[in-house]
């Protein structure tokens, strides 16, 4: 980001003259880094108020979250202790992680020589394969998923387990792939070209001289398939409702809060108890993710 | 092995060529095979089926029968939320994904202006983007709450009027809405790319040629990201397509349904103000066990959100096919 200020306003340091049009530039300056400023103040209030209200709600106890009062008057740090030890949340948790995990390096390991296929191989029909890859990307799962549900549920028997989400990780996922792609696209071929003089065949290409390269977009794409897993709803409230052994903290927490009615409070800290994961997850991998956000929409 | 009457160096280089081909054509296979398997079985198969499952009567249960267009006529003119539905989506996807474009890339423009602190705003207005849908829903039912809701009782307190937000029909869409502009930080990311992106020496040519700061936004800035607004624009349309889970749990928490598996709730509560499309296959699908009808709802879903695809993929052709 370039933040210099604009050329009207360098001056050096020892400019000897200080006319009313200098004035009336710095003035309207300050002016402007005021009213940006105040502007960017209270939009920060709107992205963080949530937060902080949420926060403070989830440490009250039940008789305070349901007034309007927002600073708990004891603050009850047991709420986290009580939402940890409701039954099903730590199976609710454990659930959450492998499809998590497990779906991420599914989705890594099976979009990765596609995308590279996508973006060096030349072959016919690759462009309707794009094309195909972004169509997928663009489709509404509840499309698909009347048969998908039969066939799991009928077919296989397989519903009320975690298996239908984490099984179709293992065959590419559109964004991955089309997002992946892009990225292989800005490698100079250079270094592929290199590497098969050197005689490596294109696998040994792809894991020896694209993924070393590819890391920060590959931790990107990994990331967000993470944060889906974790943020889905639709999947596991289509395949594992029905048994609340295989419910993930999404399709849980809505139960949660119907079965904790009125206690504001708890389901406040179990909403916290959730978001937690990820947004440590993103403090620690900011740059990778944001590349990633940019990828989608900027680079090509 | 062919034989042909050609001389034998010839055949034999023609042989080696035809080998080599092969073998790029397996090893192209071999790379794409994850994704073609996945296209044949999550995409292709499934798309087939619902087309089929569309004309007959099923309940999951019994055999499908053929009924020809009776489950279309249903969903068209019997079905009582379908119209309601279809209005809800069209105003979410109007409205929300205008507010979200204008709103993100006012966020943008902001950042690119903000001189002190540039790097706590950015984080400050991505974070929300992070929320968990479910979480960020439930967290807005909460702050929302008619009764004892923090915007509520700031609004009583500075004598504004205190709309019934998720619980008022003629409030739950804005309410999501507002939901949706609290996690707009991918679109703030993405503007504030193609923002920075913009060459300076433009700027400085236009100031130099007496430009305000409207004129440099109007004929600098649009022209550099208007690539990047169709892209918005056009996939926000299809993301609102999908509107899903928000929806669902806002209804669901605010007319104070219990959870949980099974649970019937009042479709779009309240008053069907937040159906969706999407919610539709799933009540007719999953609690109505009307397969045939479910898949009618999905088709149009479908033949919708795939013309749109189609506009992306000739508005930014460049962008998606281009090569290096």
């Amino acid at each position: 980001m370039t933040l210099t200020s604009s050329p009207r306003l360098a001056r050096p340091l020892d400019a000897p003259a200080r006319t009313d049009a200098h004035r009336a530039a710095r003035r309207r300056a300050a002016l402007h880094w005021v009213a940006v400023h105040t502007t960017a103040i209270a939009a920060a209030l709107f992205f963080l108020l949530p937060f902080v209200f949420v926060f403070l709600t989830s440490v009250m106890s039940d008789r305070q979250a349901l007034t309007t009062d927002y600073w708990p008057q004891h603050w009850q740090w047991g709420n986290y202790v009580k939402v940890w030890q409701t039954p099903g949340f730590l199976t609710w948790w454990r659930n959450t992680l492998v499809y998590a995990v497990a779906g991420t390096v599914l989705t890594v390991v099976s979009s990765l020589p596609v995308a590279y296929a996508l973006a060096r191989f030349r072959f016919r029909g690759r462009n309707l394969a794009l094309m195909a890859v972004i169509s997928m990307m663009m489709l509404p799962p509840q499309v698909t998923v009347i048969p998908m549900y039969l066939f799991w549920a009928k077919q296989l028997h397989l519903t009320g387990t975690l298996w239908p989400l984490v099984i179709p990780m293992a065959f590419g996922d559109a964004f991955t792939i089309f997002l992946l792609r892009q990225f292989l696209l800005t490698i100079p071929r250079e270094y592929t070209e290199a590497a098969r003089v050197d005689g490596c065949g294109e696998l040994r290409t792809l894991l020896r001289v694209i993924l070393p390269m590819a890391r920060p977009a590959i931790a990107a794409v990994a990331l967000f398939q993470f944060f889906y897993c974790w943020n889905d709803y639709f999947g596991p409230q289509i395949y594992a409702s029905e048994n609340p052994g295989a419910w993930t903290l999404s399709y849980g927490l809505e139960s949660f809060k119907g079965a904790h009615h009125t206690n504001w409070n708890l389901t406040m800290a179990a909403t916290l108890l959730i978001m937690a994961p990820v947004i440590v997850l993103f403090f620690f991998a900011q740059k990778a993710f944001i590349e990633g956000v940019t990828l989608t929409g900027v680079k090509g | 092995m062919t034989t042909s009457p050609r001389p034998a160096a010839a055949t034999a280089r023609g042989a080696a060529l035809r080998r080599k081909h092969r073998r790029e054509a397996y090893r192209t296979l071999a790379f794409l095979s994850p994704w073609l398997i996945g296209f044949g079985f999550f995409f292709a198969y499934p798309l087939i089926s619902t087309v089929y499952f569309s004309f007959m009567k099923y309940d999951g249960f019994t055999a499908p029968v053929f009924t020809g267009l009776k489950n279309w006529d249903y969903v068209f003119n019997h079905y009582p939320f379908f119209w309601q539905g279809l209005g809800n989506t069209l105003w979410l996807v109007v409205v929300m994904v205008a507010l979200r474009v204008v709103f993100g890339l006012g966020i943008g423009l902001l950042i690119t202006k903000v001189k002190s602190g540039a790097g706590f705003f950015r984080t400050a207005f991505y974070l929300p983007y992070l929320a968990p849908p479910v979480a960020a829903t439930i967290a807005f039912a909460f702050l929302l709450n008619p009764g004892t809701g923090p915007v509520n009782h700031a609004l009583a307190q500075l004598g504004l009027p205190q709309p019934g937000w998720f619980n008022d029909p003629s409030w739950s869409k804005p309410a999501l809405t507002m939901l949706a502009l609290w996690g707009i930080g991918d679109l703030m990311v993405i503007f504030l790319a193609a923002l920075l992106d913009v060459p300076q020496e433009q700027y400085e040519a236009a100031e130099l040629d007496g430009a305000g700061a409207f004129k440099k936004f109007r004929f600098v800035t649009v022209p550099h990201i208007a690539p990047i607004v169709v892209f918005a624009v056009v996939t926000g349309v299809i993301q609102t397509m999908q509107y899903y889970t928000q929806a669902i749990v806002a209804g669901k928490v605010a007319s104070g349904v219990i959870g949980g598996s099974g649970q019937q709730f009042e479709p779009g509560y309240p008053r069907g103000s937040t159906w969706t499309l999407p919610q539709m296959v799933y009540n007719l699908g999953f609690q109505r066990f009307d397969t045939g009808s479910a898949c009618v709802v999905a088709l149009i879903l479908f033949a919708i959100s795939m013309a749109f695809t189609s506009l992306l993929l000739r508005r930014r052709a460049g962008f998606v096919t281009g090569e290096d």
